[in-house]
């Protein structure tokens, strides 16, 4: 049994290097700086936002540096809204390849997650330390506490990115709503403000959205006391584990409807 | 030893559940070489993919109780936008094999020179084929699973897949499917009749022919 185990976990480690070696190939070959665009694209992202933040002085609103506000509200956006983005088309093209027997569909999700989930974080930490290099912001105050909230975006990113992707296998519209709903999503989403800039009234509603919980936390680790941060880290791990379970059953129920080509 | 047993596999269609095997019953021993013969939609392909375990049966077992190789098909269990060596590479990263151990002999069977560094989807369909077929004798399986590969390409790589498999690897189970039974003859020890989403097994491979020559005459019945 615990040889079993053991094999069975061998296996899957070899499948996941392969699928994420495959997946680095086909998304950034062997050109110019190759596998490296795994993270400069979007640390270009953030820049740009950073740059145009900056200049519109948007923390005319805030007193708090408007360098260390983009960087932690787009880096949380980039996290969850990769995830689902990459799982949309995680099954098509890899079609072939579930010939292999220990290539299972969720082992093409799970490779896709954990490739957005490292560009995205390596992004984040090049720029941060960039930034606080040059001091363009101060370090985080509780890094323990900004890890734990990166690591609640990220699960979210992961349980929304395995329900995206799973509903959309056999149903196209899927597809259709997911670009227009996440950059409707992302002013919601408190990368822009903090829920203590916004009136009373509209804080309950803002809350319900789940990553808002993850970037006030996160910014609370970074600003400390400098922020009243509002944030529930049990109703945001209710909504990821309820995302992650729908996901796991929705794939497990396609899984025997998809044949290899 | 690879035992199937009441096997039972429908596809949805828009009209409803499409049955392409009704019950299969199927066993090979290590080193046995069948052919399974049926006509065209009669289920070979569905037949070969349950047995390698890349699809599973609705109802009924499989057990495998020797290493199995993917179906070994024309079109090739690999990834279009790689090459063919970085596809070398991912299968040998998901059997776990060092690829720099296998690569002189898929450069030299695939006969493909630079084009190895190429997107596979550039490739000419002989080039996939002769890509497709080394690959697959890259890794050592007990059992080869083989789906009308040998029946495509030119007739210098129809020879040559025949040395590889048939020759080199003569001590092998390979289970074979065709819906031409002189190569079914010409290599297996025993042939089955795939039809109506039932195996059948005949006494010798004489009667086996006789019947299917008999359905051939009858227009194909793809739904029912």
């Amino acid at each position: 049994m615990a040889d079993n185990l053991a094999s069975s976990f061998a296996i899957q480690r070899r499948v996941l290097g392969a699928l994420l070696m495959r997946e680095i190939l086909t998304r950034y070959g062997r050109h110019n700086i190759g596998f490296l665009w795994l993270f400069v694209e979007p640390m270009l992202f953030t820049l740009g936002v950073t740059a145009l933040w900056s200049l519109v002085q948007a923390d005319k609103f805030s007193s708090l540096p408007i360098v260390a506000f983009a960087l932690t509200g787009y880096s949380s956006v980039l996290l969850w809204r990769s995830m689902p983005g990459r799982c949309l088309s995680a099954i098509g093209p890899n079609l072939s390849l579930l010939y292999h027997r220990n290539v299972r569909v969720i082992d093409l999700f799970i490779a896709r997650i954990l490739l957005e989930a490292a560009g995205t974080t390596m992004s984040l930490v090049a720029l941060s330390l960039l930034f606080i290099g040059f001091e363009a912001m101060g370090p985080p105050e509780d890094v323990l506490k900004v890890v734990e909230a990166w690591l609640l975006l990220g699960w979210f990113g992961a349980g929304l990115g395995l329900a995206i992707g799973s509903l959309a296998y056999d149903n196209e519209l899927i597809d259709k709503i997911w670009h227009p709903m996440s950059y409707i999503l992302f002013p919601l989403s408190g990368a822009a403000f903090l829920v203590s800039a916004v009136p009373a009234e509209a804080r309950e509603i803002l809350l319900l959205f789940p990553m808002v919980h993850g970037v006030e936390m996160l910014r609370e680790g970074w600003f400390g006391s400098a922020i009243t941060a509002y944030y529930d880290v049990g109703y945001m791990a209710a909504v990821n584990a309820g995302l992650l379970l729908f996901g796991l059953l929705r794939l497990r129920a396609i899984a025997d409807k998809v044949r290899p080509q | 030893m690879i035992r199937m047993k009441g096997v039972c596999k429908a596809y949805a269609t828009s009209q409803g559940p499409h049955h392409v095997l009704r019950g299969v019953d199927f066993t090979v021993a290590p080193g046995e070489v069948v052919g399974i013969l049926g006509r065209n939609g009669a289920g070979k392909s569905t037949m070969i993919r349950i047995l390698s375990g890349a699809e599973f049966p609705d109802t009924g077992t499989i057990e495998r109780h020797m290493s199995v190789s993917w179906p070994l098909a024309f079109a090739g269990a690999f990834q279009g936008a790689l090459t063919g060596l970085d596809n070398l590479r991912f299968i040998c990263r998901v059997y776990g094999i060092d690829y720099r151990t296998r690569l002189h002999y898929v450069e030299d069977f695939a006969e493909l020179g630079k084009f190895l560094r190429e997107p596979v989807h550039t490739y000419s369909s002989g080039m996939r084929a002769r890509l497709a077929f080394a690959l697959s004798m890259a890794v050592d399986f007990d059992c080869f699973l083989v789906d009308e590969v040998v029946a495509v390409g030119d007739s210098r790589f129809r020879q040559r897949c025949q040395v590889e498999l048939f020759e080199k690897r003569r001590d092998r189970a390979k289970i074979l499917v065709s819906h031409d039974p002189n190569f079914l003859l010409q290599h297996s020890s025993r042939m089955v009749l795939l039809t109506g989403g039932q195996l059948l097994s005949f006494g010798n491979n004489a009667d086996a022919l006789d019947y299917y020559h008999a359905q051939q005459q009858e227009p194909a019945a793809a739904f029912d």
